[in-house]
């Protein structure tokens, strides 16, 4: 039967009551989103699958949509060039000249510190592999500042790996899919970098607010930082290594201190992305928790002055003597043997073999 | 009942989303123009503020959800961030229909302009206690503006619909 002709056939609810009410219910699923909404966080399972899906969809759909846009500034800088020819050779011959005494002292400074290093023993961080990328879209709103580079997990990209062009760093990956990762810039809202100013190792935060220069959060330090300092990743929590150019600090307007990024001064079509891991994740986890300990001693029941308080307790015998004052001389010796009047809980230790092995660095 | 021809929601719910998931996926692209980035505006302000004064409807509030969630997952924000921000200017512009039917140009500009900083002051605040921290007001100024100048596509939008179905007039 159908509906008209039912009981219900004559009841009239008006449209716009009924379109209040489906505002009502699409505002409700809205709230929860935004509820349920884990991004700030910045883990990998905070990057749920809508968002690997709709990464690998938008990675080939935006790359046709840039293809154009970067022929034509290839086009363009070929036809500069072309008719630049001249100056732009003069231009690089007085970078050459200037870049030789550079290299000269590059190379002198890096003699003097292989032999500082050798001296001190240093350990030297270990090269961190990295992958190549284009970027195929951009985000610059003020609320998200994201971009999408066209390499994923097949390239061992992982959430959390920072990402540089090649004047500096230009943010860090938040999600992986296949074949597309979600680079979270350095002027996201949700974006904090630890880094310090190059001349005098002042600590902060750069932290973005969606405006094209982030700011410098938690400075420390009297008179920490000057106009125009080199601010660099400082490495500190292991987010990122130490020493990648960050950019240069100016005062804002709103009187704080600020950073231009070196990553704005080039094209931003190409990145390469780290695949660092923190040092101490690269540190052998088995051989971390492998490693023996020093014996555990127990103070004698006897002597506690808990226990008995009122008469001094009688020397026990030279035998049962592995208490108080005697485990750190008898524990590295493994060839001690253990008493038979020792008690129960010193026994494991002292049978052990005490040969603490230096944990890795 | 002759002015009482329905509209056929493919044509003014479907194609202007799917216009503005192209437009938004369009200029999104990486360049720079003499150094300068592309704008980034609104597109979804478009389709909701003209969608609530052609006439009230079920579907739109949900078209406009599904416009705020591909905005938050292709830009990265937020999830449920626009479609909040977007369906608070959409319930505005219902609320005030009967004001704005039949104004001309100039002042319909003035009211998008309204209902745009509406829904932008909404996506700063509702942004401010997700990430616990304030956005820069001069960027969101910038996309304020270059989502402005989109009235004409809006009111485009308004005079090809505004009159198919005279029970909302």
């Amino acid at each position: 039967m159908p509906f008209r002709e039912g009981p219900l056939g004559d009841l009239k609810v008006p449209l716009t009551w009924t379109a209040a009410v489906a505002l009502v219910v699409a505002a409700v699923i809205a709230v929860a989103f935004l509820l349920a909404d884990r991004r700030e966080t910045l883990q990998e399972q905070a990057y749920g699958v809508t968002r690997q899906t709709m990464d690998t969809v938008a990675k080939p759909v935006s790359g046709a949509i840039a293809a154009p846009g970067r022929w034509t500034g290839l086009g363009v800088d070929y036809v500069r060039s072309y008719f630049f020819t001249a100056s732009e050779n003069r231009r690089l011959k007085a970078e050459m000249a200037e870049m030789r005494q550079w290299r000269d002292r590059a190379l002198a400074l890096q003699d003097q510190n292989d032999r500082f290093r050798s001296l001190l023993g240093l350990r030297t961080d270990p090269p961190i592999p990295m992958t190549a990328a284009r970027v195929v879209s951009d985000s610059r709103g003020p609320f998200a500042n994201t971009r999408l580079a066209d390499a994923g997990s097949e390239r061992g990209v992982e959430v959390g790996n920072p990402v540089l062009n090649e004047r500096g760093l230009v943010g860090r990956v938040v999600g992986v899919a296949k074949g597309a990762s979600r680079v979270l810039l350095l002027t996201d809202i949700a974006s904090r970098t630890p880094v310090m100013i190059d001349r005098t190792n002042a600590r902060a935060i750069l932290t973005g607010d969606g405006g094209p220069n982030p700011k410098l959060d938690y400075l420390r330090g009297v008179d920490p930082i000057q106009q125009g300092d080199r601010v660099v990743t400082s490495g500190d929590g292991g987010v990122v290594p130490r020493g990648l150019p960050v950019g240069a600090a100016v005062k804002g307007l709103d009187g704080r201190w600020r950073v231009v990024l070196f990553a704005d001064q080039s094209s931003i079509d190409y990145v390469r992305i780290l695949l660092f891991k923190d040092f101490a994740q690269l540190a052998d986890q088995k051989q971390l928790e492998t490693h023996s300990l020093p014996p555990v001693t127990t103070e004698d029941p006897q002597a506690s002055i808990l226990s008995n308080p009122t008469p001094p307790p009688q020397a026990p015998p030279p035998a049962a003597t592995t208490t108080a004052p005697k485990p750190v001389a008898t524990a590295p010796t493994p060839s001690v043997k253990p008493a038979p009047a020792q008690t129960a809980s010193a026994k494991p230790a002292a049978a052990k073999p005490a040969t603490p092995t230096e944990p890795p660095r | 009942m002759s002015g009482a021809r329905p509209l056929n929601p493919t044509v003014w719910l479907g194609v202007p989303m799917v216009a503005c998931i192209g437009a938004t996926v369009l200029l999104s692209a990486p360049l720079r123009v003499w150094g300068l980035q592309l704008p980034e505006p609104v597109f979804a302000m478009v389709p909701a503020f003209a969608w609530a004064l052609i006439r009230p409807s079920i579907l739109a509030p949900f078209a406009i959800l599904l416009l705020g969630l591909f905005l938050d997952v292709f830009w990265g924000g937020p999830t449920g961030l626009w479609g909040l921000s977007l369906l608070l200017g959409y319930a505005v512009v219902l609320l005030f229909r009967n004001m704005m039917t039949g104004q001309s140009q100039p002042i319909l500009w003035g009211w998008f302009a309204a209902i745009t900083a509406l829904s932008m002051a909404a996506g700063y605040l509702f942004t401010m206690l997700d990430s616990l921290a304030m956005p820069s007001l001069l960027a969101v100024f910038w996309q304020f503006l270059a989502t402005t100048v989109l009235f004409p596509f809006a009111y485009h939008l308004i005079d090809r619909f505004e009159d198919a179905d005279v029970r909302f007039r």
